[in-house]
Order: structure tokens, then sequence, then C-alpha cells
């Protein structure tokens, strides 16, 4: 990104480094289509919900707050469920609900996945070798299982536990990415001079390695986010995730349990189907563009 | 076996053990771990619902002394271990007389039947449609219709799955709804309930198939793009062989071996990959009975299914690893002293 703006014409030298970062965002936007428009469709997802709070007052998303199974009307925008509640309540409570476990677990992971990631990838030796098999380990053991296991336990009763659960489990493959880089940066000519100009090896990590793996940080945060969402939509679909607390996937347990499919309710099943749709082909979208600079190999091969 | 030495067949081997080993210790240390003890909730349950009975409280001692529940710590360990590593899950809570292999044994051959088959068309289409998408020889037309497959990929398969339900089941009523066969019709090796069963098969399967096929068809065309760049294309074309004898037997061959290796990967995920599917349409396999047994508070039932979840997925990737030197005669093991 650095080079595209120290090459780009237009820029003068005299610029303000505030603008410079401004306009290499800028050109970033404009050079990844596919990361904008998937970004701008979750962007518009969370403003729906959002504003459609200030239209709306919470407690139309409990139970019995309305008349059950009513139709989409003027007063009920996306109808009435089963279970008495606002439809439209429901989904402009439940998206930020969903955003936050998706992005509070993608954090968990990729936090841990990286620190795991850069320490065994540096020091290399049995550090190196406990932390590669047990990721290696928990990658074969499918997480959903885990998942599965843990949530019947415990029966997660909030939004945060919930996030914690799912992104516990998810930092080896972060972890595995970050610790290839690191192999690969940690012999370079500018860690050996970093090395001899007297920065510890902490330093070394914090100032030389980490800033070259952005870009790696971004797709494996995008992965982990997808995958979080995925993994938590699924458990709520079983009635494991959040009780008392709309959530897309809760909303779709609801629709499964009191048959919505059967009983014609479209409006019930339809909205979460939709949201999660748009909410995977926003971050598929920004995945694939991320990909790009993640595995450079690709560049060439899907220009087409 | 070629491109596998002994160390590195022993290592694989003990790897594969060591996940069963660390699955198995999940499963051992959640429920005892959990806030609130649920085999304490079990019990106490038990307890409460055996008040009225007489000797009640002499059934909770033989319930708790049979499950081995006042043993120490270490006993249980090992005792736990000892049982899974002879594949013994011990008694549905739920169904009490029934074994837990009662109720996965059923299941296992219709998820295997139902989902295996679904990933199979899935890579056998994947590589079809991958190889067509990097050729530069398909037909316009064929090409302007191939991006289509892309679709169901942004789609969780169970939200793809509810929307084929309605549309095909609910609203035209052209395919039947839940189930894996009507009851109705006798089971065995017949015509009206093969027919039956295939068609209770074709939209869960459908489901998987579509939500799937682009992943592996896009993999399929970066492989397609690296082999076409290789000298022996351009040596086959020198040769003036057939194009189509070029397009499958020089670049789909050469890209093929990778795909298998995901191929077993996915087939060691067809349990835990299609859960949701199965819960969807109400077919009686894994995905199915580990959801009733979560609704049934059956937790050795529950157990079982993601301890057979874990080992599936861990025989596929130790098969893979040492079948793959065989498959692809460009890597090998032996050589390598990887760390």
């Amino acid at each position: 990104m650095t080079t595209a703006t120290a090459s780009n014409p237009t820029s003068s030298p005299a610029e303000s480094p505030v603008r410079r970062a401004v306009r290499g965002v800028f050109t970033f936007f404009n050079e990844n289509r596919s990361f904008t428009s998937g970004i701008l469709l979750l962007l518009a997802l969370y403003l729906f919900g959002v504003l459609g709070a200030q239209q709306i007052s919470p407690d139309m998303a409990d139970m019995g707050a309305a008349p059950l199974n009513l139709r989409p009307s003027a007063e009920h925008p996306l109808g009435t469920d089963g279970l008495g509640r606002d439809m439209f309540a429901v989904m402009v409570v439940g998206i930020p609900n969903t955003f936050k476990i998706g992005f509070l677990a993608g954090a968990v992971g990729v936090l841990i996945g990286t620190l795991i990631g850069l320490f065994a990838g540096y020091f290399r030796g049995y550090i190196d070798t406990i932390f590669s098999s047990f990721a290696d380990v928990m990658l074969v053991i499918p997480a959903l299982a885990i998942l599965i296991t843990v949530s019947a336990y415990v029966r997660v009763v909030t939004v945060e536990l919930m996030a914690m659960i799912v992104g516990l489990l998810s930092w080896p493959l972060p972890a595995r990415l970050i610790r290839a880089q690191t192999l690969s940066l940690r012999n370079r000519l500018f860690i050996e001079v970093a090395r001899l100009s007297g920065q510890n090896d902490f330093e070394i990590i914090i100032f030389q390695i980490l800033p070259n793996l952005t870009a790696y940080l971004a797709a494996a945060f995008v992965g982990a986010v997808s995958s979080g969402i995925l993994a938590s939509v699924g458990l709520e679909v079983l009635g494991l995730g959040p009780q008392n607390i709309p959530t897309i996937g809760r909303t779709l347990y609801y629709a499964f349990n009191y048959s919505a499919l059967f009983k014609g309710m479209w409006w019930w099943w339809g909205p979460p189907v939709v949201t999660l749709a748009i909410i995977f082909t926003g971050l598929f979208q920004m995945s694939i563009s991320l990909d790009k600079y993640a595995n450079p190999r690709l560049r060439g091969s899907t220009r087409s | 076996m070629r491109g596998v030495n002994l160390s590195y067949f022993v290592r694989r081997i003990g790897m594969f053990f060591l996940v069963i080993f660390v699955a198995a210790s999940f499963n051992f240390m959640i429920p005892r771990l959990a806030p609130g003890n649920p085999i304490g909730a079990i019990t106490s349950r038990m307890a409460q619902a055996s008040a009225g009975i007489e000797n009640g409280q002499a059934m909770f001692e033989a319930y708790r002394k049979r499950f081995g529940l006042d043993d120490p710590f270490y006993i249980q360990y090992s005792k736990y271990m000892w049982n899974t590593l002879r594949l013994d899950f011990g008694e549905s809570l739920s169904a009490y007389p029934a074994e837990v292999w009662d109720i996965i044994g059923p299941a296992i051959g219709w998820s295997i039947g139902l989902i295996g088959t679904s990933v199979l068309i899935t890579f056998v289409l994947g590589i079809v449609v991958g190889a067509l998408l990097a050729w530069k020889g398909t037909p316009r037309m064929v090409r302007a219709l191939l991006p289509i497959t892309m679709f169901g990929g942004v789609l969780p398969y169970y939200l793809l799955a509810m929307l084929l339900l309605y549309l095909f089941a609910f609203t035209t009523r052209l395919l039947p709804m839940s189930g894996a066969f009507d009851s109705g019709i006798p089971k065995g090796l017949n015509w009206p309930y093969i027919s039956n069963v295939i068609q209770h098969a074709i939209l869960p399967a459908l489901s998987i198939i579509l939500t799937s096929l682009g992943g592996w068809a896009l993999t399929m065309r970066s492989l397609m793009v690296n082999t076409i760049g290789e000298d022996y294309m351009l040596l086959a074309e020198a040769k003036g062989l057939r194009r189509g004898r070029i397009l499958w037997w020089y670049a789909v061959r050469n890209a093929i071996p990778p795909q298998l290796a995901h191929l077993g990967i996915a087939l060691g995920y067809v349990v835990s990959g299609a859960i949701l599917v199965e819960i969807v349409f109400s077919y009686p396999g894994l995905g199915y009975q580990l959801y009733m047994s979560i609704v049934n508070s059956d937790y050795t039932v529950i157990q079982g299914i993601t301890l057979i979840l874990a080992i599936s997925v861990g025989l596929a990737v130790l098969i893979i690893d040492l079948v793959y030197p065989r498959l692809d005669p460009r890597v090998t093991y032996v050589a390598e002293s990887s760390g």
C-alpha cells in the first residue's frame, strides 16, 4: 500500500502523513471493489440495526409483546411470530448481537492465534513443537463437536460467554498462518539489521515482524469472524446459544421448533435467512479480496 | 508403502491416538468443569423423582455406584479412557436400557449413505466444473453458465436446505418433507423402498451439493491453472494429441491428487459437516440424533456422537496422509525430516 502511494504521481512529498494515510485507504478501497462492497453490505446491515433501534422499543422483541402469527402490516413491518414477538424488533435487536458474537469470537481467536504463531515461529525449539502439535491436534478435532458438548453442558446465557467459547476454539488456523509467515520472516536481512542495531526479541517481534503481517492478520480476522458467526449461528439453531436474547440463530431455532416453515409463515424464517445470506456474502467478498494480499500466488490466476 | 517409512508411519499413528486422547479428554473434562455440575443435577433430579418411590434412596445409591461417580478422579478418568478405546460409550440416559451404540449405529449408516454420496457427487462435479472453468477451449455458452454453480456457496448449507424444503416440499409438494423413508413401506431390497429412500434423500443431498460445489470447483480451477502452465502440456500439444485427451488425461489427471486429499478430509467431516441439514429434514443420521440427545439431555449419547465425529475426522486425515505418496509420486516423507 505504501509503495502504491509513493509511486502515485499526484502525491507531493509535502503531503501530511494524515492525508497520505487517507489517500492510501481510499486507493485501497478503490482498488479492491469486492472488499469495499463486502464491507458496505455489512455496514448497511449494522446500520439497519442501529437506526431500527430508534424506531422501536426493544421490549417489542419480548415474547407476548404483540399478537401471535400476524402477517406483515403497517403496524408490524415484518409481522409477528408464534411467540408474540414483533419480527422487525427481533431483527433490529438480533443483528447487532450476532455481529457482536462474530467479531468478539474472531478477535479472541486471532489474538490467541497471533500470539502463539509469533512466539512459536520466532523462537522455534520446544515451544514451537508443543504449540504446533497442539494446534495440529485441535485442527483435526471438529470444533463444532466440542462446541456442542460445551454448550450442551454450560447452557450459555450471555452473548459474551458465547463469543468467548467460540473464540477459544478458533485460534489454531490463525496460529498456523502467522507461524508460517513468521518462520519465513525471521531470517530476512532486515531482522538481522534490527538485531545488530540492538533491538531485543520482543522489539523485533512487535516492531519488525508484526507490521509485516498486517495483510495476513486482516485475512485471518475476516476468516475467524466468518467461522465464528457460522459456528455460533449453528449452535443457536440447535437451541444452544444465549437464551432469551434475540440473535439470528435463536430466531431460526424458534422458527424450526414452531414449524414456521410448514405453517407458511415466511416472514418468520425469511428475515433471518436473508440476513445471514447478506452477512456471509459480505464476509466472503472481503475475504477473497484479502486473499490476494495474504496469498500473492493467487494474484495472477484470479484475474479473469 | 512407497514414500512412507516406518518412523513416519509410527509418528502418524501416534498423532491419531493423540487426537483421540485429547478429544476424549475434552469429553471427560467438560461435564466435570461445567458450572452447575450437570452430573450432580441429573442425580439430584433422580433423587427428587425417586423420593416418592419405595427404596428410592437405595436406587439412587446404586445408580451412583453403577456409573462410578464415587470413585476418585483418576480411576474415573482411566476407566473412561479404557471404555473409549474399546468404543464402549455405555448406556443412553434418556432411553435407559438402550446402549448408546443402539442409537448411534443405525444413525451412522444413514449419515454415511446420505452425506457420503453427496460429497462424492460434489467431488466429481467440482472437478468437471473447475476443469472447464480453467480450460481455454471451453465453449462460451458453457463458460457463461458455470459461475452459477458458485451461487450456493455464500449460503450456509442449512439455510439452502430450508429454502429447498420450502420450495419443493412445502409449496409444490414434489418431494417428501422429512425422514429417510415412509413408514408404510416394507424395508428391504425392493424397488418401492429404494426409490422411496432416494426421494427422501434428494433435497438434503441437493442442499449439500449446491452449497459446497463452488468451493470444490474454485480449488480445482486454481490447480488446473498450475498444471496448464506445465511443460508437459506444451509437449502434449506439440505431439498433436486431441484436445479432449490433453484436457482430461494431462491437465485434469495431474490436478486431481490434491483434490483427493480434500476428498478424504471432506469424507471425514461427513458427520459433523451436515448436522444441521439432517435436523432441517429430520433425517435420522448422527446429526439428528445429536440434536435429539441435546433436547433430551442425553449426555452419554452426546459424548458418544462427538467422539465418533473426532475419530472419523482423525481417521480420514490419517489415511490420506499415509496413502497420499501413492497418489502423488511427487510427495514423499522418506527423505524429508519435518520438525
